[in-house]
């Protein structure tokens, strides 16, 4: 049986990871993704779990033994933000090659300079090139389904890739929502255990992992890791069908709200797409045909199926949460690149949004369809909302 | 105690073929450490001379299971392999008695992975920490690290005109090891297997961290003849440049007192990244150098006699 808790963001992971019930956890306290910590650390303080968790002096460490324990045959997880997973990034880097499946929750928050504790994407959308499969998610039910999703996807025996799940800082890690945890049993029976088949500890089978290769063999083992990106395509849906079963909700790549018959759409991800809906919502009150495509799984990027999902709009906005100075935003260069094999290819513009923490109001959003739906629209010019002057 | 022919006729957990240069000293090092454990062993290397020589993919010479990550993290890779150990026991999925042992260099563990080597002393995982320490950044050719002595010429403070070499004196990185309420930490050397294996035993042995820091001869970029790393050795071991000390549960016990301590000139001698010195305005240097060796004799002296746990 599934019960509702009041819980925050941070607390819900904290809950996919009581039930996950991991081998081992390392991770090093940050705002704002201290709270998952806090919360798992009490589960550990009170036997309500009988995971072993290394209380590490950074998260250069965190990560560090979170692969340690990873290769030695735990099934072991990590969690951060931005200053962390900057701290940690040479170790981050390290782990697709290694093909450890870690599933590490990202507590979304901007990366310094200036220091900002509050909400961007900055720090994660600094880390799509390096093959760690990432998964976005809008509110803390989101966050508690993908971290239980994550760990089926990271420990298929097609994939063995690590995975980020993002949720907000403070707006979703810190808001207190209604979540549906799922019932005990069943989510242990979905997440089973991992079996890996080479580990440290099977000391009778010694293997050797993370030596030096070069040139002869390096790219070959890269291009192993881009095919293994290739079947996660295709596994996450699988996996998420099996999850369904128990929570009766969908995990599609991306969610399409409203755009039936739409002809200005909106993309964008997490908590900002929960106050876009209700935008969506009020201007269809008022007739006006608008919708929304909320991308959940950002790497692999699914681009022949956000084409066949985008073609058909007359303009879409893109709202991304971070920028990629002197390049075309994130969310909105693979948007653009999903678009360029169109016949028609729909009028695009580039939004960019709510860096370090700054608010974004239906107003806003209302605004960016009236610029859709009017056709005021420069594909030239970097658009900025709540920006001062 | 072990004879070295029954350390030799040990199971060998590094394979020949690697690709050390002639002459390199870490073989032996990993060697007998290894020798010295009579469980199944787990190793966590940092990058260096070490991993680079073993593993060219898709060769391995280890004959025992093996990870390498980065360069400055092995001792919380090899937390993590431990806590897993203690987690996968626990929960019935292993029932296998294991010892976990890290390897670095002096880089990998002085310097860049200092803080990862006092995190995972002081959280007290049950694993050995092995430093081969050979003075410098080896594998990248001879750069200079905290372990560099002083007066030695490295590329990254090489001698020169207005240089002669590293101005400061190595970091006692087992006396800073202690200090974290290890139960062991000690000195060893590359010629003196006989008193590794048993320092490798007794730390092994310990139910908490233990940490061994080794001298190792690099023919390389020490520069001297490829035949003489065992002589460099015991040079170093003879002339108090590298003295053989323990510290059990924190107090120390210094393993061989040299009766006639050699002048610091014949370790320097031969060796070219102390040939600057030899030069007559660099006297000075040479003297002050085999000042600071014995000052810090003679604080190990008292320090052993004083009986005081660190
Ligand atoms: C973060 C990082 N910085 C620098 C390097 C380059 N690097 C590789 S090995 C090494 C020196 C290793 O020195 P040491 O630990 O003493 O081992 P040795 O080579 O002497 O065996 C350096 C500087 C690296 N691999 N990673
Ligand atoms: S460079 Fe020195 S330490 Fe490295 S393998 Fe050669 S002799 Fe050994
Ligand atoms: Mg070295």
């Amino acid at each position: 049986m599934s019960t509702w808790k009041a819980l925050t963001g941070a607390q819900a992971v904290a809950e996919a990871m009581r039930q996950a019930n991991p081998d081992v956890v390392a991770a090093y306290p940050i705002t704002p993704q201290t709270p998952i910590v806090e919360q798992f650390a009490s589960f550990v303080a009170n036997g309500i779990v009988d995971t072993e968790m290394i209380p590490v002096e950074s998260e250069h460490s965190a990560m560090s033994c979170t692969v340690g324990a990873a290769a030695a045959g735990a099934r072991a997880m990590c969690a951060t933000a931005s200053q962390g997973l900057a701290l940690m990034w040479e170790v981050v880097a390290a782990v697709p090659g290694l093909r450890l499946p870690i599933v590490m929750p990202i507590v979304n928050r901007a990366l310094s300079a200036p220091i900002n504790i509050h909400c961007d994407h900055s720090d994660a959308m600094g880390a799509t090139t390096i093959g760690w499969i990432q998964i976005y998610s809008e509110n803390a039910q989101e966050a508690y389904e993908n971290t239980l999703l994550a760990i089926r996807l990271a420990e298929h025996k097609d994939v063995l890739l690590p995975v980020m799940v993002m949720q907000d800082g403070f707006i979703i890690s810190h808001g207190v929502e209604n979540v549906e945890v799922f019932d005990d049993e069943a989510v242990k029976n979905f997440v089973g255990e991992r079996k890996p088949d080479r580990y440290l500890l099977d000391v009778d089978h010694p293997y050797t992992i993370g030596p030096l290769a070069l040139p002869d063999y390096y790219f070959e083992i890269k291009r192993q890791q881009e095919a293994a990106m290739e079947n996660a395509l295709k596994v996450y849906l699988e996996v998420g069908k099996e999850l369904s079963k128990i929570s009766g909700h969908d995990y599609p790549y991306f969610e399409e709200y409203k755009t039936e018959d739409a002809e200005a759409v909106i993309v964008i991800l997490s908590s900002a797409a929960g106050t876009a809906k209700d935008a969506v919502d009020e201007l269809r009150n008022e007739g006006k045909k608008v919708g929304l495509v909320k991308p959940k799984l950002f790497r692999p990027f699914p681009y022949r199926e956000m084409r066949k999902a985008l073609e058909k709009f007359k303009a879409i906005g893109v709202l991304d949460r971070s920028m990629a100075f002197g390049a075309y935003a994130p969310l909105y260069t693979e948007v653009r690149n999903a678009l360029f094999e169109s016949e028609n290819r729909p009028k695009l513009q580039s939004y960019i949004f709510g860096l370090g923490g700054k608010d974004i109001f239906k107003s806003d959003i209302k605004k960016v369809f009236d610029e859709l739906l009017s056709g005021n629209l420069n594909p030239e010019e970097q658009r900025y909302i709540r920006l001062r002057g | 105690m072990a004879t070295l022919q029954e350390i030799m006729a040990k199971p060998v957990g590094l394979a020949s073929g690697h690709r050390m240069c002639a002459g390199c000293g870490i073989g032996a090092i990993v060697r007998t450490v290894l020798a010295a454990s009579d469980k199944p062993v787990i190793v966590a290397n940092a990058t260096g001379c070490l991993e680079v020589v073993t593993t060219i993919y898709p060769y391995s010479a280890w004959k025992v299971p093996w990870i390498h990550l980065t360069f400055e993290n092995a001792a919380a890779v090899a937390s993590g392999i431990e806590t897993a150990y203690r987690a996968l026991r626990k929960r019935g999925k292993i029932d296998k008695d294991v010892n976990i042992i890290a390897f670095g260099g002096d880089g990998g563990t002085y310097d860049i992975g200092f803080q990862a080597l006092s995190g995972a002393l002081e959280r007290g995982h049950r694993f050995l920490y092995v430093v081969y320490d050979n003075e410098g950044y080896m594998n990248t050719g001879n750069q200079r690290s905290s372990a560099t002595p002083f007066g030695a010429s490295t590329t990254t403070v090489p001698a020169g005109t207005k240089s002669f070499g590293k101005p400061q004196w190595r970091k006692n990185i087992v006396e800073i090891a202690a200090a974290h309420r290890i139960p062991y930490a000690a000195t060893a050397a590359n010629h003196n297997i006989i008193d590794l294996y048993n320092k490798a035993k007794k730390a092994l042995s310990q139910d908490g961290p233990s940490f061994l820091a080794v001298l190792q001869p690099c023919t390389t970029n020490w520069k001297y003849d490829p035949a003489l790393t065992m002589t460099y050795s015991k040079l170093a071991v003879e002339t108090n440049f590298w003295p053989l000390y323990e510290f059990d549960h924190g107090k120390l016990h210094i393993n061989y007192k040299p009766k006639n301590r050699k002048p610091i000139e014949e370790f320097l001698k031969g060796q070219g990244r102390f040939r600057h010195l030899f030069k007559p305005e660099n006297r000075p240097i040479i003297e002050k150098m085999q000042k600071m060796i014995d000052e810090e004799w003679e604080r190990l002296l008292k320090l052993e006699e004083s009986g005081a746990v660190l």
